[in-house]
């Protein structure tokens, strides 16, 4: 692959950033938009020191002045698919690898060659409109969407304009409590497919750039929403389902760091009352929910205090940059007109036709969506917020689901998986797939200190070796003979035993100091290896303590 | 007016073994050799005499590559030769073979030039532009693997009108390539290298492509056949593309017989490309069946329709007069003659210029100087596409790089780019409607015989003009075969007229055996006259 050599490239730094910054502000986060992934879990540590940088603007801007507008909020987001190979060609993507590695006439763009349309690509996006209610082409096609850049071999992108493969659908979210909480319900104007760009490596001199193809022609789907969401949140929560919904779907890993989710909003305000839109602005590098969220606040704010200081003719349509050491947007360009992309039906694919018994084929294999898991964890019963987070990541809901599955106790269930399991995998930085434990176990776990089988205690005990190093509850419990003491006659004889030892304290306690209870209670606990059960042990240890006066 | 030569291809092939090429603008007296008095397949011939062991594939390679030397100063038919030791290595693998009585592909031991614009791992592809000077491809074309794969040998690349825009080979990046039989006039284009070598018996088959009559056109120029498949027939994976739902890689040769055969070989489905059809594939030779054993009405009941708009005010009346003489011929031959009006078939011109020009603005816009071929150093990433580009092409691709860019713009797309696309669904009507109640449909296959170097050059509209009874073909997608059936004399030359049959989609079996008997006949026709 040739170098090439051109100064003065006016790039857009878009996905140089090397991360997204994880303001912990809204816990919200931690529940609906973050995963239980270990990226996720570093960073919220590491950014936590961000959550007290708040726009400047903002602040300044008196709420009052917010109330008297709306923002009118669209995202086009781009989603990349995981498929093994390539939109248009067979060569394989995977991020990370070296430059032009991964690289063939065809996403090279070399002369004669020609795109042949991966059917994974048609089925994925079939997938995604189902998922988002929307109505299906059954005939759609392809189109050249023309314009000359570097990482852009063709100097076209297959996409698709008039006809996109799914139109008109809708998506369905759950605002966190944290913010008040609520259901919400956002448009979907559009699903197409399309291809990706190589990207542009550029130097340090700024003398010369270099191309890396390797994402040339890897497939995207492009989703349009409609301009339904009027704050941040609402915004970012639009996305963070989506990732959810290909995540679910299988379709994507949804990652944002790596641009396998990438989001574009598009933002105007206008008093509230007023029909006519004002003029839109559109904000990239978007690297993370949170910076979705922040970098809208951000921009209403900038918009708002132009429009009420009569400055509104400088809200110009552009695109703007969310910097996110600086926490605020740029203008990175301003948009000349309408650029004209000449689009026309790409002459080398045939038209995309769907047949009622491939797309019946494709709903029937659906897997079960976020918000259908929602409202059935609802009506079991928990509350909103472990509904969220349970369902927030696929894997933990997939978790929960194979462990109620077991008549596990479904609140206990969740208790164990957002409180012990999901501290350890936050300390060890693992997955839930990544844990030793399965769900058979833990279903198993929470039978055994149910049924009165272990404690509480030693059941914790158990759960950090399961998940540590695997192995069964039974065995271990058999292993270490952990069985709960009931046996009423033996621990009345341990606790005789703690009372003849310490006749000191059992004066004192006699004597009224009765919070020496625990005392002796631990004692019991102690010399039964943790093995007696609290209840029964509390019980007889109060009836010696009280009917020997 | 006819020459009185009994039968010219003879004259032609007979004074390019024999005498050197000028000879040609003198015409001398044919010297018809009467035991073979009509053209034969050259490939069945290159396969018999090597089976017999009455030659060796070295020894027909070593006449063809001298022929090749002595003509190519005047004629520039090819861009690029392969070089002498390769091509009699590949003719030796081929002997070898036939001594070890090993399989013989259907091809072995045929030299085939390959036009330009269709990729050669082994040699540059350029596609007569000099934005890809010295660029070769890092794959074969399916077309050039397939005719690998059946045991042709690759003699060189061969001339063309830049990507594919021109009726002359003028628009060449390169050179300008001469006519066989008057080496003032043009070849035809824009495969007007392929048609020229096969004229001239540089090679004995060549590809061509053709998207608005590039492979007819140029052989009814040079008096050679061409075959345009139907679109989908050929794959087009490595075709340079000018217009993708236009161009079609076709066949070239003396005889209708080896068009067939090539067809044969490079036919088929390709998972590269997905505009390839599934169809079945015919055995075309089945077709070939010898003079000998024709009866005296071999096409009883084959009702040919003649286009009526082709017979009109602007085309040559010698070109009328051939094909009404044509006409009459197959009337002998038994066919029914009907006159098939087509009203839609002035339009087609417009119509394929703007859908040609508007999809070439696309395919040609990867040609920025960033990844391969001219690359001008620049300070601006929009100086270097801009220099890159204008240094790169020439004045006709930058023409239609223009045109179709205007034509797809945001407020023209509408008037220009649909309007045209509904054309073209009118065009495919009418030739569905006509070839229902036809067999096959006929016209010239050019409004002229050949025209004189720059004649037209500065006037792209008259030459444009030329196409009017190639483009709607191409629009409908259908396969059309170009045989020589007349003579025309202008001034000391004798010029080819070619005759255009057009077929049904997919029944290029049809035109092959039409086309054979046609020629296989011709003689009588001659004769009589």
């Amino acid at each position: 692959m040739a170098l090439t050599f051109f100064r003065g490239i006016k790039t857009c730094p878009l996905v140089h950033y090397p991360s997204a910054y994880f303001a912990r502000k809204n816990g919200f986060f931690y529940c609906t938009t973050g995963s239980t992934e270990t990226q996720f879990a570093t960073q919220e540590k590491q950014q936590s020191g961000d959550s007290k940088v708040v726009p400047k603007t903002y602040r300044k801007s008196p709420d009052k002045l917010l109330k008297d507008y709306e923002a009118i909020i669209g995202i086009e987001t781009h989603v990349q698919l995981n498929t093994s190979t390539k939109a248009f060609c067979g060569c394989p993507y995977s991020y990370g690898a070296q430059p032009n590695t991964s690289i063939c006439p065809v996403c090279m763009g070399l002369p004669g060659a020609l795109p042949v349309l991966n059917s994974k690509v048609v089925e994925y996006a079939v997938k995604l409109g189902l998922a988002l209610n929307c109505k299906l082409s059954m005939d759609s096609k392809f189109d050249r969407k023309q314009y000359f850049y570097p990482d852009l071999p063709k100097a076209y992108q297959i996409s698709q304009f008039d006809v996109p493969i799914a139109i008109g659908g809708y998506i369905d979210i759950d605002l966190p409590v944290e913010f008040g909480g609520g259901h919400r319900k956002f448009g979907i104007t559009r699903v197409h497919m399309e291809e990706d760009a190589g990207k542009l490596l550029h130097t340090g001199t700024g003398n010369y750039s270099q191309v890396d193809l390797n994402r040339a022609g890897v497939p995207l789907l492009e989703i349009v929403s409609e301009p339904d969401m009027r704050t941040g949140i609402e915004a970012a929560e639009y996305a963070a389902e989506l990732q959810r919904v290909v995540r679910y779907l299988g379709v994507s890993n949804g990652n944002m760091q790596e641009g396998s989710l990438r989001c574009d909003v598009n933002i105007s305000i206008r008093p509230i009352g007023q029909q006519e839109f004002g003029t839109k602005v559109e904000i990239k590098n978007l690297n993370s929910f949170s910076s979705v969220s922040r970098a809208i606040d951000f921009e209403i704010s900038r918009q708002v205090q132009l429009h009420s200081q009569g400055q509104a003719d400088q809200i110009v349509q552009e695109t703007r940059l969310w910097e996110e050491g600086a926490q605020k947007t740029i203008t990175m360009r301003k948009k000349e007109g309408l650029s004209d992309y000449r689009y026309f039906p790409e002459p080398d694919i045939p038209g995309v036709t769907l047949s009622e018994e491939y797309v019946d084929g494709i709903r029937s294999s659906l897997p079960e969506l976020p918000e259908i898991k929602r409202r059935r964890y609802e009506n079991m019963g928990l509350s909103m917020q472990d509904v969220l987070f349970l369902a927030n990541d696929i894997n933990v809901a997939e978790f929960f689901d194979a462990t109620i599955a077991n008549a596990a106790d479904v609140k206990l269930a969740a208790n164990w998986i957002m409180g012990d399991i999901a501290a350890y995998m936050k300390n060890e930085k693992l997955s839930i797939s990544e844990i030793k434990l399965t769900p058979l176990e833990l279903g198993e776990l929470i039978a055994s200190i149910k049924g009165g089988t272990i404690s509480g205690k030693i059941g914790k005990e158990i759960l950090f070796e399961l998940m540590a190093k695997g192995g069964t509850v039974q065995g271990l419990i058999k292993e270490k003979d952990l069985v709960q003491i009931v046996d009423r006659s033996e621990i009345e004889k341990m606790v005789d035993k703690v009372l003849a030892d310490n006749p000191e304290q059992l004066k004192q306690y006699r004597g009224g100091k009765t919070k020496l209870q625990g005392y002796f209670a631990g004692q019991v606990m102690k010399a039964s290896k943790g093995k007696a059960n609290p209840k029964l042990l509390n019980q007889i240890l109060l009836e010696k303590l009280n009917t020997e006066t | 007016m006819l020459s009185s030569i009994q039968n010219p291809r003879l004259l032609r092939l007979s004074t390019l073994h024999q005498i050197p090429l000028r000879c040609l603008q003198t015409s001398t007296t044919p010297v018809p050799t009467p035991s073979s008095p009509q053209p034969t397949s050259q490939i069945l011939r290159i396969r018999k005499s090597l089976l017999s062991r009455e030659t060796t594939a070295v020894e027909i390679a070593k006449t063809f590559l001298s022929r090749l030397r002595r003509t190519e100063p005047q004629l520039k038919s090819f861009l690029y030769v392969s070089p002498e030791d390769g091509v009699l290595k590949q003719a030796e693998e081929i002997d070898r073979r036939i001594q070890n009585n090993e399989e013989l592909g259907p091809l072995a031991g045929v030299l085939a030039g390959v036009k330009d614009n269709i990729c050669t791992s082994d040699m540059p592809s350029t596609a007569g532009s000099k934005i890809l000077e010295n660029y070769t491809p890092p794959y074969d074309a399916t077309a050039v693997k397939k005719l690998r794969e059946n045991g042709a040998i690759i003699v060189g690349k061969t001339n063309l009108d830049e990507f594919g825009m021109g009726s002359t080979t003028e628009a060449s990046g390169y050179q300008v390539t001469a006519n066989p039989w008057d080496l003032s006039r043009v070849p035809g284009g824009s495969s007007g290298g392929s048609a020229a070598a096969v004229s001239a018996q540089q090679c004995a088959v060549s590809l061509g492509t053709d998207t608005g009559g590039s492979v007819r056109q140029p052989a009814s120029f040079c008096g050679v056949v061409g075959l345009k498949p139907t679109y989908g027939r050929v794959s087009r994976y490595g075709l340079v593309a000018y217009a993708s739902s236009l161009d079609v890689i076709g066949c070239l040769g003396s005889s209708v017989a080896d068009t067939g055969i090539v067809l044969q070989a490079v036919s088929g489905h390709d998972k590269f490309d997905a505009t390839s059809s599934k169809q079945g594939i015919p055995n075309f030779a089945s077709q070939f069946i010898p003079k000998d054993y024709l009866d005296s009405k071999p096409l009883k009941g084959l009702r040919v329709g003649v286009i009526r708009e082709t017979l009109v005010d602007g085309v040559d009346p010698d070109v009328i007069s051939s094909l009404q003489r044509s006409v009459s011929h197959l009337e002998d031959l038994g066919c029914t003659i009907s006159e098939v009006s087509f009203p839609s078939f002035s339009l087609g011109l417009p119509a394929y210029y703007i859908l040609a020009s508007s999809e070439s603005s696309s395919n040609l816009a990867r040609y920025d100087g960033v990844r391969f071929g001219n690359q001008v150093f620049a300070d601006e990433l929009s100086t270097l596409y801009g220099d890159s580009r204008a240094e790169g092409f020439g004045s006709e691709v930058k023409l239609r790089i223009l045109m179709g860019t205007y034509a797809l713009s945001a407020g023209y797309y509408d008037a220009y780019y649909k309007r045209a696309q509904q054309v073209r669904t009118l065009v495919q009507k009418s030739f569905r409607a006509a070839l229902e109640e036809n067999d096959v449909l006929i016209s010239p296959a050019a409004p002229s015989v050949a025209y004189k170097i720059g004649e037209k050059k500065n006037d792209p509209l008259a030459m444009y003009a030329g196409d009017i009874m190639t483009v709607n073909v191409n629009l409908a997608g259908l396969p059309a075969l170009v045989l020589p059936c007349g003579f025309v004399e202008e001034g000391s030359s004798v010029l080819p007229v070619g005759l255009q049959m057009i077929g049904a989609a997919f029944d290029e079996e049809s035109l092959l055996k039409i086309g054979h008997i046609f020629e296989q006949t011709l003689q009588g026709l001659l004769e009589l006259l």
